[in-house]
């Protein structure tokens, strides 16, 4: 960013919101919005608060859980649908209206099949993020050059060989992409229905500030959320960007 | 310079005798039910020796090329390796791809002992044949490097050390030299011909290049399109012991090239 030809760094736009509401909160214009600076006092306490602690614990638990389940089933389905003209008929409608479907209706029938526990929170990542995933895998799949396949063919390779050695690597950058794509849509499905079900883990905890008008704790727990997705996103992005130089440059 | 014209018919009797490495029978290919891609395809291979596939686009030399692979099937007809029919890919043939067909996550040396990697060979064995084929073909200095960060010629040297260290009987090339500079092209058949005349390879190659059919050649055939036909068989009898320059000035040479092109032209509209 350039302001009158000054170099600006990114961060400083986080600093002037991050001023704002410090200087709206202390305005004291609406209850829900109290200052920043309370915020993050707050936001220490709540990390030491063993409720949170557990809560916490117990999403994220279901979060990875949740994620490595999408991630396999995500894979297979893409290269699946990739692989075989069947499969992709029979189960490219069924991923494509699961991908741009509006789920979070469907987390209170979850409630109802799998009850209140960290079952619900797991299925509730997996109905999220797979689909993205398995989109983006078959993208990458039919984004493999013919000549790639071949070549493995031709030098004797197993179906195996052919999958593990050749096929999964050339579509890897699209896969990596898809994981990102699904472990945002995942964190939104884990807030979203934490927050319809509400009844476990961090959801509850959201429901009692709220309830509670305890909008200090409610602003922290949110940016706490808010650390961990970019957390996990820059992770994967990170991964991204190594396996990037040969994206850019297949050939 | 002996010049056998023929309109598919099966090949002089007097190959009988003669040792093939590859011998293909009647091979016929329909691509769905209208595209008549190959029509009766009978022809020998000679051991040693080097053939060029040659003929205007469409008439079936690349499909000629990928069913001796085992790559693709021919609707009808067989293929003998060795003189034993072969259905599939095999170790006693690799191929050469025009777009190289490099693993771009891979380095150099990878890639060129990937042929042996999939064959369960152990590492070091590996690694050394790997190390010794990307010095034949001039590329040591540069096994750890990744296939971007090499010219498209380097990329296709690659692409031949890898097919020869399989250590196959026959190595199939297609087009191989047609994504290169017309100078890397140039370089590249000298080179090719040195690192055959020691390794005692037979190879198939398609080109649509008429001077690098002549050039790289000891039997040329001249492919007729739609559908692909045997038009003739043709071997220049060049000496390969004169220098490059001196076999691009060479009167058969040219009177080949010459020859072949007048042959060629009717087909193009």
């Amino acid at each position: 960013m350039d302001v009158f030809g000054i170099r600006i760094p990114p961060v400083f736009s986080l600093l002037i919101w991050i001023t704002l509401w410090e200087v709206a909160g202390q305005m004291d214009l609406a209850f829900i919005l109290p200052p920043f600076s309370a915020v993050v006092l707050e936001l220490f306490q709540l990390i030491a608060r063993a409720d949170f602690q557990s809560a916490a614990w117990l999403t994220f638990q279901s979060f990875v859980i949740g994620m490595g389940i999408s991630i396999v089933a995500g894979i297979t389905i893409g290269f699946l649908m990739g692989s075989s003209r069947m499969a992709n008929s029979i189960l490219g409608m069924w991923v494509n209206i699961f991908a741009s479907a509006p789920l979070s209706s469907l987390v209170p029938v979850l409630m109802l099949l799998f009850g209140l526990g960290q079952t619900t929170i797991v299925v509730t990542v997996v109905l999220f993020s797979t689909w993205i995933i398995a989109l983006d895998t078959f993208a990458g799949v039919n984004h493999i050059s013919p000549s790639l396949s071949e070549m493995g063919k031709s030098f004797g390779a197993s179906r195996r060989q052919l999958l593990t050695k050749v096929l999964f690597w050339a579509a890897l950058p699209e896969i990596l992409a898809g994981i990102r794509m699904g472990l945002i849509r995942a964190v939104k499905g884990i807030v979203i229905g934490q927050l319809l079900v509400s009844v476990v883990a961090l959801g509850r905890l959201f429901r009692t500030f709220s309830d509670n008008f305890q909008f200090e704790e409610f602003w922290a727990l949110t940016i706490v959320l808010f650390i961990f997705a970019l957390l996990f996103s820059s992770a994967i992005g990170w991964l991204e960007q190594k396996v990037e130089y040969y994206a850019n440059t297949r050939f | 310079m002996s010049t056998l014209s023929m309109a598919a018919e099966p090949v002089q009797a007097d190959t009988q005798a003669q040792d093939n490495v590859v011998e293909v029978r009647d091979i016929t290919k329909y691509y769905g039910s209208d595209i008549h891609a190959l029509n009766s395809i009978n022809l020998d291979f000679p051991r040693g020796q080097m053939t060029t596939l040659l003929g205007p686009s469409g008439c079936g030399k690349t499909t000629l090329l990928k069913i001796i692979a085992g790559l693709l099937e021919p609707t009808d007809g067989q293929v003998m390796v060795n003189g034993k029919q072969v259905t599939g890919p095999g170790p006693e043939r690799a191929f050469v791809f025009q777009d190289f067909a490099l693993l771009p996550w891979a380095t150099v040396l990878r890639n060129v002992g990937f042929g042996l990697e999939l064959t369960n060979k152990p590492k070091a064995e590996r690694e050394a044949k790997a190390r010794h084929y990307i010095n034949e073909v001039g590329l040591s200095g540069f096994e750890d490097k990744y296939p971007h960060e090499l010219s498209g010629g380097m990329r296709q040297r690659v692409g031949l050390a890898r097919a020869m260290a399989v250590n196959a009987d026959v190595l199939l090339m297609d087009e191989p030299f047609s994504a290169v500079d017309e100078q890397t092209r140039r370089k590249f058949q000298e080179d090719l011909l040195n690192l055959l005349a020691h390794e005692k390879k037979s190879v198939i190659f398609v080109t649509h290049s008429i001077e690098e059919a002549v050039y790289v050649s000891d039997q040329i055939v001249l492919l007729s399109p739609r559908p692909g036909r045997i038009h003739s068989i043709i071997r220049p009898e060049i000496s390969r012991d004169s220098s490059p320059e001196d076999i691009r000035r060479d009167k058969t040479y040219l009177d080949t090239i010459e020859e072949i092109w007048s042959d060629l032209k009717k087909y193009l509209e």
